[in-house]
This record gives structure tokens, sequence and C-alpha cells, in this order.
């Protein structure tokens, strides 16, 4: 696994980017063509709020919950010390106030690009967290970059716009409030997400290991879209 | 709580109420608010300055400002672009703005019983 950058402990509010790309989606076509007889769904997505993602699964009567788990990393509140007194996130004090539902809760859990701009202290346990709300059978769709992507590649939002089609939308800003020596909080306007890491496709089968199955779809813009199954 | 000429109920944004909050009108408010909303068959705009802590029962809600609480819309929820929700929604009928923010779940429950 290749690191980029640490962690940062601001709380942010990703800004609304006017960029928009559309692309082709190998898993969320492979997702569709499952659910395409399902009614009923409940869907977890990760992502920003996304009022498309919201419009495409209502419409067809299906149930979805919207948390940005990305956004709620950057509580300054999580800010903690390792037992080397380095900097790091509280991991406990973040699943008890983000991803809080029953276990086997949701037959579809949309990551999109979420493990690659995570924190690092964060991954695992989240990861852990949505095999256990994921009913059994049920499916996530997540994205890697590929090595070639680079560490500057930005983070982006996913609406869903067909059922293999998204829109991505590049999140440029956020504000952020940091922590002054003092306790006092300042606000300041910073880039977007950073590239956290770079995981191999080893990394990334270590990291869902304990799913069920996991299939690798390479994208041709240096992204790797993975479908695992609970 | 004063009337506009409009006849819409306003609550202004240096306003603090805690508890229920019952009425048979159409509400504006832009204060703040922490326990329940009841307005069933009519409307709450949740305005810009105003911040809300309760569970809410109305026709249609509008929200332009801060909530943290489940609402039941028997007919439509509109989360504008300023909106920070959390909490779940139910409604028949939703619309999300560009830059609203949601951590929640959204129900749509169609009038046919869908």
């Amino acid at each position: 696994m290749k690191l980029f950058r640490g962690s940062s402990g601001p709380e942010g509010v990703p800004a609304q980017g006017s960029q928009k790309l559309t692309r082709r989606s190998s898993g969320l076509g492979e997702l569709s063509r499952s659910w395409e007889s399902v009614e009923n769904l409940c869907v977890l997505d990760l992502g920003s709020t996304s009022p498309a993602n919201i419009r495409h699964f209502t419409e067809h009567g299906h149930r979805i919950y919207s948390e940005d788990l990305l956004t709620a990393s950057t509580d300054p509140e999580l800010m903690t010390k390792d037992e080397q007194g380095a900097p790091t996130l509280d991991s406990r004090k973040f699943l008890a106030d983000n991803l809080v539902y029953p276990a086997a809760h949701f037959d579809v859990v949309f990551c999109w690009n979420l493990p690659d701009y995570l924190d690092e202290s964060l991954v695992k346990p989240v990861v852990g967290r949505l095999w256990s709300v994921l009913k059994p059978g049920g499916m996530l769709l997540a994205f890697f970059h590929t090595r070639d992507a680079g560490p500057d590649s930005p983070c982006h939002r996913f609406h869903i716009i067909g059922s293999d089609t998204l829109e991505m939308q590049k999140i440029e800003l956020r504000r952020e409030a940091r922590r002054g020596p003092t306790g006092a909080v300042h606000t300041a306007v910073s880039d977007g997400f950073k590239l956290q890491r770079v995981f191999n496709n080893r990394n990334i089968e270590n990291l869902f290991r304990d799913f069920a199955s996991i299939k690798f779809f390479l994208a041709r813009d240096n992204v790797r879209e993975v479908l695992v199954v609970r | 709580m004063s009337t506009a000429a409009s006849g819409l109920a306003q609550i202004g944004k240096s306003v603090v109420i805690k508890g229920e909050l019952s009425g048979s009108e159409d509400l504006y408010l832009d204060g703040q608010v922490e326990g329940s909303i009841a307005l069933k068959g009519n409307s709450l705009t949740v305005g810009p300055n105003g911040q809300v802590k309760a569970s809410i029962d109305a026709k249609a809600i509008v929200v332009q400002g801060k909530l943290d609480g489940n609402i039941q819309a028997s007919d439509r929820v509109d989360l504008r672009k300023s909106a920070i929700v959390t909490g779940d929604i139910t409604a028949q009928r939703i619309s999300i703005e560009e830059g609203a923010f949601l951590k929640g779940k959204v129900d749509i429950h169609r009038s046919d019983g869908k």
C-alpha cells in the first residue's frame, strides 16, 4: 500500500464544484442488473448528499440512507493521540457517532471513493462496520485509484444518472474548522480532500477478506471498481 | 409568534421555544425550537436562521436552515441548498437542491399506498 499524506483533522464541508464528468460504471451496471427485479431495497450512500441518487432510488420505491462519512471524518472532536503520541483519529468515537444502524440492514452500500480519501485509522474499522450492517448477500461498490492516478487525483462526488452511468463532480474546496493552541476554532477554506494512499489488489482483497466474494472492474480512468458481496 | 399580512404565522430568529408546538395554520420558523412540531394539514418552513431539534409532522415542509429530527410529511418535503438535516424523512414527494446536506433515511410513500 502506498501512502501519500497523513491525516488532517479539520471539520470540513465539501464545497460544490461545478465540473461534472460522465463515466460508465461496470460495477454499477452489474449492481443494477442484480436489483432489477427486487422491490423495496435498503440502500446506503456514503458520499456527499446527492439529489440524483436519492431520486434514482426513491423513484423505484426503494429506501435510501445518505451519510457523508468523509465530511464526518473531519470533525475536530475526533482528534486524539496514539500510544506514541502521534496525532490520529479516534475510530471508536467515529463509529459511535456514524454508521449506527442495525445489523444486516442494507442490501446495497455505495462507498464510492471513500477508502482512498479516508484517514488511515478509520478505513478498517469502517469496512468492519459496513460488513455488519450489510445483509448476507448484500453488495458494496467501492472505487480505488491505481498507482497511475497520481497523488493529486481529485476527490469526486458521484451521481447516478443511469443504470450504468455516473456523473462525477469534483470537490474543489472545503471549509475547515481547526482548533488552535488555545482551543479556539478557526475557519478557513482549503483544497478538497487529498488522496491518502493507493491500494493494490492484494490490499483490497485483505481489506474485504471477511466478505464472501470480490470482483474487480478496471476502468480507463485509472480507477478500479470493486464489487463485494457479504 | 406574529402573523404577517400574508396570514402566515411567523416565529422570528430571536425566539427560542422548548416543548410541543402545534397548530392548524402554516408556519414560518426562523428561530430555535426544541421538542416536537405538529402542523397536520399545514405547511412548515424552517427559514435560513432556523435551528430545530424536533420531530416534525406536517403536510409540507421546506427546510432552509438546520434541522435535527425526523420529518413526516403527508405531502412533500423540500430541502433547499442551505439545508442541513440530520434525521429520517418520510413523505410522498421530496425535492432536494444541490448543496443541501442530509444525514438520514429517505422513504417515499406514494398516495397509492406503495
